[in-house]
């Protein structure tokens, strides 16, 4: 774990460099180099809700009671990639297409996607006992709806670049993409790990209070 | 009949007599519904004449906000004295109980939707008549969508704490898809020269998401509900 965290740390540290050395754009020139950070922020977003759905699928139809922990730990990650690719994506927009925000089929389901994990950590904050379960089905709900949005560039004409961009990206600009996805996907398993078991060892103290209180 | 049907004809038939008796959630939904139509009109009129596309947006704006409060007070109902931990304990198929509740829900709403729409034709000089068929479709499959969500999440809900706030934030976001498909279909078919093809296109998109939706949620109802 440490030994992740310190190569996590060392890549993004080095990260500006790679950055840097990448080509200039045709037409955006400086400014498309936030994508380097967008894509895989948001590639993290889809993957932690992924992470979320089949976690809550384990904890309600395999009745495994510590999912419970990774759909939490999971489903706040979506929210915190998630706020992360939504600031950057529209940072990135002004400077593009002109507008902060435009309501295409991509922008508007990663919103909505995004609203359901925020409904989720609501749910869990102020819900009440009973709660992991509901929560469970609402993540369920959202996990459905990934796919929808990573397809939804290819089938809709919209602002947003398809899918097929990232194959075709020449090589001096897929080094840097490349690298920054492995970065973050370090991040994420380092902060996903480190949220479940804070969230295990939470639900410990809570279960030994309670012993404490039937004692 | 077989055991499934049976079950959910008997949740139907105890809903619709607790509510014909005192008629109270149809009467005070339908008149907020009817308020709710008649505050965005005040606000979305310039001039004497609406904006465009403002009818279809009205409907379901209309259509989602009053389906979110006729799902709080019909779960509310089953809160007081338990009613819904009886009908859990009743030797009936889950999905059955799902199945009944998600009727009546859609009775109540189709009811509402029978004063809603020819409303909107009556203020907005909207072709409701002339759409009938296709409108009727539209509606229908985004009550269904919308209501299959909200009967699950209301259920879920019942006995969390903040349930009447975590309801609408867990529920908007779910039905974004079935609003927009179901705006844009009725916006389409509300044109000066209404656009068929259109329409049918959001229409088989909410066909899609009610057959997503009403599976998901069939099969989620059970490990949910239970304690």
């Amino acid at each position: 774990m440490l030994v992740m965290m310190a190569l996590a740390a060392g890549m993004f540290a080095v990260a500006p460099w790679m950055i840097d050395a990448a080509p200039y754009e045709a037409t955006m020139g400086l400014v498309y180099k936030i994508y380097f950070f967008h894509m895989p922020s948001a590639w993290m977003f889809l993957t932690a809700a992924v992470v979320a759905g089949v976690a809550s699928f384990r904890l309600l139809f395999l009745k495994r009671p510590r999912a419970d922990h990774w759909v939490t730990a999971a489903a706040e990650l979506a929210v915190l990639f998630g706020a992360f690719t939504l600031v950057t994506g529209p940072l990135w927009a002004r400077k593009a297409w002109g507008v902060w925000w435009v309501w295409d089929a991509r922008l508007t389901s990663s919103l909505m996607l995004f609203m359901i994990f925020v409904a989720y950590t609501l749910l869990r904050k102020y819900g009440g006992p009973g709660s992991d379960k509901l929560g469970a089905g609402l993540a369920l709900f959202g996990m459905a709806n990934v796919p929808f949005i990573y397809v939804s560039v290819n089938y809709w004409r919209t602002f947003h670049p398809p899918t097929s961009v990232v194959p075709t990206l020449p090589v001096e600009m897929g080094i840097p993409l490349w690298y920054c996805v492995t970065a973050f996907t370090l991040l994420f398993v380092i902060l996903l790990r480190l949220r479940a078991r804070l969230e295990h060892q939470r639900a410990r103290v809570e279960a030994l209070y309670l012993a404490e209180d039937e004692a | 009949m077989n055991a499934f049907a049976r079950i959910v004809w008997f949740v139907v038939k105890k809903d619709l007599t607790v509510e014909v008796r005192s008629l109270e959630i149809l009467s005070t939904t339908m008149f907020f519904a009817v308020t709710v139509v008649l505050m965005f009109s005040f606000g979305l009129v310039v001039d004497g004449r609406p904006l465009n596309d403002v009818a279809a947006a009205i409907l379901w704006v209309a259509i989602a906000f009053s389906g979110t409060l006729a799902l709080g007070r019909t779960f509310e109902r089953e809160r007081h004295n338990d009613t819904l931990r009886a009908l859990l304990l009743a030797p009936a198929d889950r999905p059955a109980l799902y199945v009944g509740k998600l009727l009546g829900i859609l009775l109540l709403l189709g009811l509402v939707e029978l004063v809603l729409v020819p409303l909107i034709g009556l203020l907005f000089n909207a072709p409701v008549i002339q759409q009938a068929v296709p409108l009727l479709l539209l509606v229908g499959a985004g009550t269904l969508g919308f209501a299959a969500v909200g009967t699950l999440f209301a259920a879920m809900l019942v006995r969390a704490r903040s349930r009447d706030v975590l309801l609408p934030i867990m529920l908007y976001p779910m039905t974004v898809p079935v609003m927009i498909a179901g705006v844009r279909g009725t916006a389409a078919l509300f044109q000066p020269t209404p656009d068929a093809a259109v329409a049918q296109f959001w229409l088989s998109l909410l066909a899609a998401f009610d057959v997503v939706f009403v599976v998901l949620a069939l099969w989620t109802f059970e490990p949910v509900m239970t304690d």
